[in-house]
């Protein structure tokens, strides 16, 4: 039974996969899309701080001068700071609903996880001391309640709420603020990104060029059409009865009109809270790590370096042998993926033809001898002048109803476990044709399994894919759950194509006879 | 053709992007009071009287200690709870028994509170006890007051000034 959490998020992807294309699709770049808006919020930031007033009285006043007085320029700049900085925060809530959806956020993705969910957190925190920099109706009111917050806590001696009414605020404590929103909060926020991905390797932070194009205008195109404007000046002798809240940034406040400030805390740190214990309710299952066999490696690094999850780190020899290094796996940042089976040389399946096959790395659930005699017993079984092996990616969709008299599937945890060389061998002792599955171009469940296996495939990835092997019976087709309807189409049209290869080589051959 | 649908296609998810953007940047707009309202805030801080008086050490007592830290008065730092109630005319607006801040309840008490009102005229009432020895208010205030909407009216208190005052 599929999660429908994730069948209706797949088929959304789908849609947007016909309007922009895999490579392009935001679906799968928020995370990246995030850091961009981020760009945006810092170069246009920039802008305002040469001509922003850091003091209170000024401040108001420098803002509208911006807004009005270089409607063209500063206006815009203004109005892409804000909707850059929502956008930012649509894909990061985007970008976390989506990892949640399609099961990719327990299991050793929990880091990633646990400090994206504060990472969230530094942003909004972010917008809040902006809006009240403007120290405008909506600024005061951001100051007001962020100070009853803040009051709630046990931390700073007296009433810091008390500073905003009926008395002016002081420069210096606004000067503070505008420290923090300049320079403090960002520089946070950095390091916070830097912690998220710190566990991931190949961590790309930038979209695709033409995603990114198209954002930018989309951005210019709203702050010229709705540029941002501010409320009234700040006064603190009067509460504004109705203000436009930006609900991406201060959705919390209104809270305070139904709770006191310590209950507001309370549940904002409860969903706080919850989302980061997420991964462990209940904890994924990860398979066992990948195990190294020290006789069988070489230490030529390459499962290392394709490792998505940075779990393989390479050392000097430890057995002996005359190779100058050794690879080691850290089953605690190991997915379980098995990419690194793919990665290594001694998978190739020629090697100990008639003994057991032992590689370098391999996994202890599905070692690479027993996926050999499986393709081995399966083509000995199969049936027909079109007998198939389906290479398929656990991950993907479920293979299981393809297998036929003359179609085997060979399950795997990600189509980046396997050697290329197994296609070749698979067509060698017997498969007509060989069709390879894994997971959506530009989504693969692991991060790098489809990019790894095409990269192998066109000879520019070790182990490489020999150009002995017949291309025209092997077919590559990328899917996910919701995707069947194209997979049988695409099965179906590759069994007849590879039948009729089959019938046009037994023809030329009888009439090689016949002569 | 497809080209021309993919295109159209990215421009209609942009412009709904867009519109998510420029819609919940702004809106749904935030109506804090109502256009008859106003807000009353209590916002002063205080400190209370000591809860018990300074008591003379005996002499018994003071031989027992070190010659440098033989102090003759025996003076403890707590200080009292604050009671306050607030009346608008003969609603009861609040009623709130605070603690004296700090780790030995020394500092003074933090009061902070608003509360939204019908906009008008109004008779406002407060009761303040801030010293547990004294049966009953130890500050009294009571005003006839016109509070426009959206006005924010702010209670202070100073105890040197004689006590409560509006701003």
């Amino acid at each position: 039974m599929m999660n429908p959490l994730k069948y209706a998020y797949l088929a959304v992807e789908g849609w947007f996969n016909v309007a922009f294309g895999s490579e392009w699709n935001p679906l799968y770049n928020m995370g990246r899309l995030a850091f961009f808006f981020f760009w945006i919020v810092l170069i246009s930031g920039l802008y305002l701080f040469i001509f922003f007033d850091t003091s209170l009285s000024g401040a108001y006043a420098s803002v509208e001068a911006i807004t009005y007085e270089q409607k063209y320029f500063g206006g815009v700049m203004r109005s892409l700071h804000r909707y850059a900085s929502d956008a930012a925060v649509i894909t990061i809530i985007l970008h976390m609903f989506r990892e949640f959806a399609l099961g990719r956020y327990n299991g050793v993705r929990w880091f990633s996880w646990l400090t994206g969910v504060p990472t969230l957190w530094f942003v909004i925190t972010l917008g809040i001391t902006g809006y009240w920099l403007v120290w405008d109706e909506l600024g005061l009111y951001v100051a007001m309640l962020s100070s009853q917050l803040i009051d709630a806590l046990p931390l700073i001696p007296g009433s810091m709420a008390r500073n905003f009414v009926g008395t002016q605020v002081s420069d210096r404590f606004f000067t503070l603020m505008a420290f923090l929103h300049l320079l403090g909060q960002p520089l946070l926020l950095v390091f916070a990104l830097w912690i998220h991905v710190k566990r991931l390797s190949f961590v790309k932070v930038n979209p695709p060029r033409g995603l990114a194009v198209g954002s930018l205008l989309a951005m210019l195109a709203l702050s010229l059409a709705a540029p941002a404007v501010s409320h009234g000046p700040a006064n603190s002798s009067q509460v504004t009865a109705v203000l436009n809240l930006d609900w991406f940034y201060l959705n919390v406040y209104p809270l305070m009109d139904y709770f006191s400030a310590g209950e507001t805390w309370v549940i904002t740190l409860g969903i706080t809270f919850f989302l980061m214990v997420l991964p462990w309710l209940p904890p994924r299952k990860e398979g066992p790590a990948a195990e190294v066999h020290l006789d069988h490696c070489n230490g030529c690094e390459q499962c290392a370096d394709d490792c998505p999850f940075d779990a393989i780190t390479v050392q000097a020899r430890t057995d002996g042998a005359k190779f100058e290094n050794e690879v080691k796996v850290n089953p605690d940042l190991c997915a379980s993926c098995g990419i690194c089976v793919g990665s290594c040389p001694s998978s190739n399946p020629f090697r100990s033809k008639n003994d057991l096959l032992v590689t370098g790395i391999d996994m202890p659930n599905n070692p690479i001898n027993d996926i050999r005699d499986e393709v081995d017993s399966a083509i000995a079984r199969l049936k027909g002048n079109n007998k198939i092996i389906v290479m398929g990616c656990e991950n993907a969709l479920d293979f299981s109803s393809l297998e036929a008299p003359n179609m085997h599937v060979v399950s795997l945890f990600c189509i980046g476990m396997m050697p290329a060389t197994l296609v070749e061998y698979a067509l060698a002792h017997g498969a007509d044709g060989v069709f390879i599955s894994g997971c959506r171009t530009g989504d693969c469940f692991f991060r790098y399994g489809n990019v790894w296996m095409d990269e192998r495939f066109d000879g520019e990835r070790q182990p490489i894919l020999r150009k002995r092997a017949d291309r025209s019976r092997i077919k590559v087709f990328r899917a996910a759950e919701t995707d069947s309807k194209e997979l049988y189409k695409e099965i179906a049209e590759f069994e007849n194509y590879i039948q009729s290869l089959s019938e046009s080589n037994s023809s030329e051959q009888s009439e090689v006879v016949d002569a | 053709m497809r080209k021309v649908l993919q295109y159209g296609l990215q421009v209609f998810y942009y412009s709904l992007f867009m519109l998510v953007v420029w819609y919940f940047s702004i809106k749904p707009p935030y109506q804090q009071l109502e256009a008859d309202q106003a807000v009353v805030t209590l916002s002063f801080t205080h400190a209370t009287q000591i809860a018990e008086p300074c008591r003379k050490k005996t002499q018994e007592e003071l031989m027992k200690l070190a010659p440098n830290m033989r102090l003759a008065m025996d003076c403890k730092r707590e200080r009292s709870p604050m009671n306050l109630e607030l009346y608008l005319d003969d609603k009861q607006l609040t009623k709130v028994v605070l603690q004296p801040s700090g780790l030995h309840k020394d500092q003074g008490v933090n009061m902070f509170q608003s509360i939204k009102v019908k906009a008008g005229k109004h008779n406002l009432r407060l009761f303040m006890n801030d010293d547990v020895k004294v049966e009953g208010p130890t500050y009294k205030f009571e005003q006839s007051v016109t509070i426009t909407p959206e006005q924010l009216l702010l209670i202070d208190f100073d105890a040197g000034s004689g006590g409560f005052f509006l701003k």
